[in-house]
């Protein structure tokens, strides 16, 4: 099963490195971002009660959970060109388990998440932040965003095993991306002003993630916003994996 | 003009045949409009946020010019899938006044446009945002925003013809996406600091946005420069369309 | 040389996707070391037959066994003992030849030196050899193809299944696919179950032929028993002179039945292939000079016509 899933994984990342054109907007977007949103909401370090006076330490962790939403959409558009290819019934014919073609085909999306927080993270300390926890909380932010890409890849997965085409998956993301939207990435939760926009943003699972994050740059060893971050990204990786099984099984209704 | 409305005539059948196709232009400013209206507004205590308008009407104003700037792209994103189809080819040997083709696909992102900008002023006032313009103000805000829309259409379609392929769609949607983010998007221009301010202030984009953010709280501001710049980026940006589409029936 | 003692079988296999009954009851045998073509129209149920067989597709109904094992319940071991090159050449853009077969040999657990040398082989076979480092969206279709089948055979089935494996390909690389899919069924002894909507194909490679429509064997057998079935060649002449028209009439009714023929030509249908060279001989010995003879024989199309009621082109068209 281990090298099942070593060849499966292998493939993903070679052939999602091999599209330069893919990867590079993923990578680079989010950066692009980073420097406009830094310094164009830079005011908002003046709120009373906002956590830094740095936004570019506020902001870094949404920078993750953005490139990990890229990379599940690179992960499920290359899924559903294998499903439109007939590539996965090839696959099918080999020995291969389902749990191993499901988890291998996560590497890409894990080898870019990987890549992107090393960038970011770098960035982030080349224009002066300072990680509260150390090198061991940015060793514990790179786990968490690599666990955040896994999460989001899966979700992917799934979209295309459910859609079976690219165009079906890249059609659900608006969606995916409104959900990161609606949340505490521009502002700590407790100074969302507007009612309705703080509970959605309370009970979405993505708060929980940049805020996890958030504590090891700016906060310090937070273990309550370290436990909801980690908890709510292995659910993710959870509930996704779950809904993608019972999918492949739909799809590739082998004997 | 027979072209242009053509044109125009088939574009908006194929919208309304494929509702779909409503859904990424409308979509993107509406969900920009209640992350930032709605996730935002407490930036309106920051001291020196000098705009009495209320943070909503604030956003609204961006929202508003960044759907009729990406309405305009992804009429682009058409012309283009034209081209690899081929439709667009049969359009050039067609026509006899080929400046209608240009014209044609104008219209219909102006047409698809306006329902949009219907959709997000509904919503807007829905969500309670106050409008302290009288019926001129509101008038030059959304003719500012028509003025983009169609200046997003020429930007995009110069690059259609020119690529002639989905392919160049990030080509038109990045410049246009930067243009807009490098503006004062979420404080005004005094707020913000260090090099995106000196950015903001060369940026046209800046102008128009002050101008409509004035326009919707009744304090017109730097009118004439706005419509200025907006009338000259449509003429630089008219010629952009017209020589890519001598690019393209050069290419045949 | 047969390498499995067992072929393919099926009897009654059904397959309903919800209103439309793809296939709708097939009973077939294929022998080990046999070439069978499934012919058929588009829509008749070729490829849902064959992803059936190959265990893609559960059966709604029925049952079939490949190489002994049955399909919906050993689906495992009848993966083990097949290979298959779909429709769809269903390869990596962004993998290199060499990297596809590195990775189906490593999924069928060829390891080490043993999977180099099948690679290296293998690309050889197929003509791919100094290809075989590139990445496939360089590859044209018959390169495609051809990669395919490689893959296919990369872990020695007993049994090939091809769907349609030459369409699309241009004439050249169809006769090379052709070559190698006879050769291993004449050297190696592998079991080929072949898809094709091509007569030509069917009649030059097929020891026995299937022919479906709506889902239902409606003839089978070697291709000259079908065409036997149906009728007997015809042999039209044009003589060279207009005038010996009447003449080459008495002659040629000496042979067979009259025929329809194109104006100024006379036709019959003969009795065997044997009757041909009595004809060229009756004509030398007559001083008959022919300015044309042209000689029709049945084809699978003229069997098809013969069982459905329309030819395979018109039932493509519906």
């Amino acid at each position: 099963m281990t090298q099942q899933i070593w060849l499966i994984a292998r493939r993903s990342v070679v052939r999602t490195f091999r599209q330069p054109g893919t990867w590079i907007p993923p990578l680079t977007f989010p950066l692009m971002l980073m420097a406009v949103n830094s310094n164009g909401l830079r005011a908002a370090t003046h709120l009373p009660g906002f956590p830094t006076d740095s936004f570019l330490a506020f902001f870094l962790p949404f920078s993750f959970l953005q490139g990990a939403l890229f990379a599940s959409g690179i992960a499920g558009v290359d899924l559903a060109r294998d499903i439109d290819t007939g590539f996965l019934n090839r696959l099918a014919l080999t020995p291969v388990r389902g749990s191993a073609l499901l988890i291998g085909q996560i590497g890409g999306a894990v080898g870019l998440g990987a890549l992107q927080a090393c960038v970011y993270l770098a960035v982030g300390l080349i224009a002066g932040v300072h990680i509260e926890t150390g090198v061991a909380g940015a060793f514990l932010i790179l786990l968490l965003a690599v666990l955040i890409a896994t999460g989001w890849g899966t979700l992917g997965l799934w979209l295309a095993l459910r859609t079976g085409s690219g165009e079906g998956v890249q059609s659900q993301f608006p969606l995916l991306f409104f959900a990161t939207f609606i949340s505490s990435m521009n502002l700590p939760r407790n100074l969302i002003e507007v009612t309705w926009f703080r509970d959605v943003a309370t009970i979405n699972p993505v708060s929980y993630m940049i805020e996890g994050l958030r504590s090891l740059v700016i906060s310090g060893w937070d273990t309550q916003a370290l436990l909801l971050g980690f908890g709510f990204t292995l659910a993710l990786i959870a509930v996704s994996l779950g809904l993608a099984g019972r999918q492949l099984k739909v799809r590739m209704a082998r004997t | 003009m027979d072209v242009a409305l053509g044109l125009a005539h088939r574009q908006v059948t194929v919208l309304f045949k494929n509702p779909s196709l409503f859904i990424p232009p409308m979509l993107f400013p509406l969900m920009n409009f209640m992350a930032f209206a709605g996730g935002l507004s407490r930036l309106r205590h920051v001291p020196g946020f000098d705009f009495h308008g209320g943070y909503t009407a604030f956003q609204f104003v961006f929202v508003l010019l960044q759907s009729a700037a990406f309405g305009g792209v992804f009429a682009g994103f058409g012309i283009a899938r034209d081209f690899e189809r081929g439709f667009a080819r049969r359009l050039l040997v067609s026509a006899p006044q080929r400046s209608g083709i240009i014209a044609g696909y104008a219209i219909a992102a102006l047409v698809r446009w306006a329902m949009i900008a219907v959709v997000l002023t509904g919503v807007a006032l829905v969500a309670r945002m106050k409008i302290g313009g009288n019926g001129v103000d509101l008038f030059g805000l959304y003719g500012l925003a028509i003025i983009f829309n169609q200046v997003g259409l020429l930007w995009a379609a110069g690059v259609a013809m020119r690529f002639r392929s989905v392919q160049a769609g990030p080509l038109m949607q990045t410049p246009v996406f930067m243009a807009l983010f490098l503006a004062p998007v979420y404080v005004p221009l005094d707020l913000l600091r260090g090099w995106i301010h000196a950015v903001a202030r060369l940026n046209p984009l800046t102008f128009i946005l002050e101008a409509g953010r004035g326009f919707i709280q009744g304090e017109p501001t730097q009118v004439a420069l706005a419509f200025g710049l907006a009338l000259a980026l449509f003429v630089v940006f008219a010629v952009w369309a017209r020589t890519g589409l001598r690019a393209a029936e050069n290419a045949g | 040389m047969s390498r499995s003692d067992e072929g393919i079988e099926a009897i009654g296999l059904r397959r309903q996707f919800k209103d439309v009954e793809a296939v709708a009851g097939i009973d077939l045998r294929v022998l080990p070391g046999e070439i069978y073509g499934f012919l058929g129209p588009n829509g008749a149920g070729k490829s849902t037959t064959v992803h059936m067989l190959t265990t893609l597709l559960p059966p709604s109904g029925g049952r079939a066994t490949v190489a002994g094992f049955d399909v919906a319940k050993q689906g495992a071991q009848v993966r083990a003992a097949i290979g298959a090159a779909l429709q769809e050449a269903a390869l990596d853009p962004f993998l290199t030849g060499a990297e596809h077969l590195r990775l189906q040999a490593s999924l069928h657990g060829i390891r080490g030196d043993e999977r180099k040398r099948l690679i290296g082989q293998l690309l050889d076979r197929v003509g791919l050899a100094s290809a075989g480092n590139r990445k496939v969206r360089t590859y044209s279709g018959g390169m495609k193809r051809r990669l395919d089948l490689a893959l296919a055979l990369i872990h020695d089935p007993s049994i090939l299944f091809l769907d349609e494996p030459t369409t699309g390909l241009d004439p050249q690389s169809r006769t090379a696919l052709w070559d190698e899919v006879g050769r291993l069924a004449r050297e190696e002894g592998v079991t080929v179950f072949l898809t094709t909507q091509y007569l030509e194909e069917a009649d030059v490679l097929a020891h026995r032929v299937g022919i479906i429509d709506h889902g239902r064997i409606v003839a089978e057998g070697t291709p000259g028993q079908l065409k036997a079935q149906i009728g007997k060649p015809t042999v039209e002449v044009v003589p060279e002179s207009p005038d010996e028209l009447e003449r080459l009439r008495e002659l040629l009714r000496r042979f067979g039945a009259e025929t329809a023929a194109r104006p100024g030509a006379f036709a019959v249908q003969l009795e065997g292939h044997g009757a041909l060279p009595e004809v060229v001989r009756a004509l030398d010995t007559e001083n008959l000079r022919a300015a044309q003879i042209n000689l029709h024989e049945p084809s699978l199309d003229d069997v098809f016509l013969a069982k459905t009621g329309r030819t395979l082109e018109g039932a493509e068209e519906e």
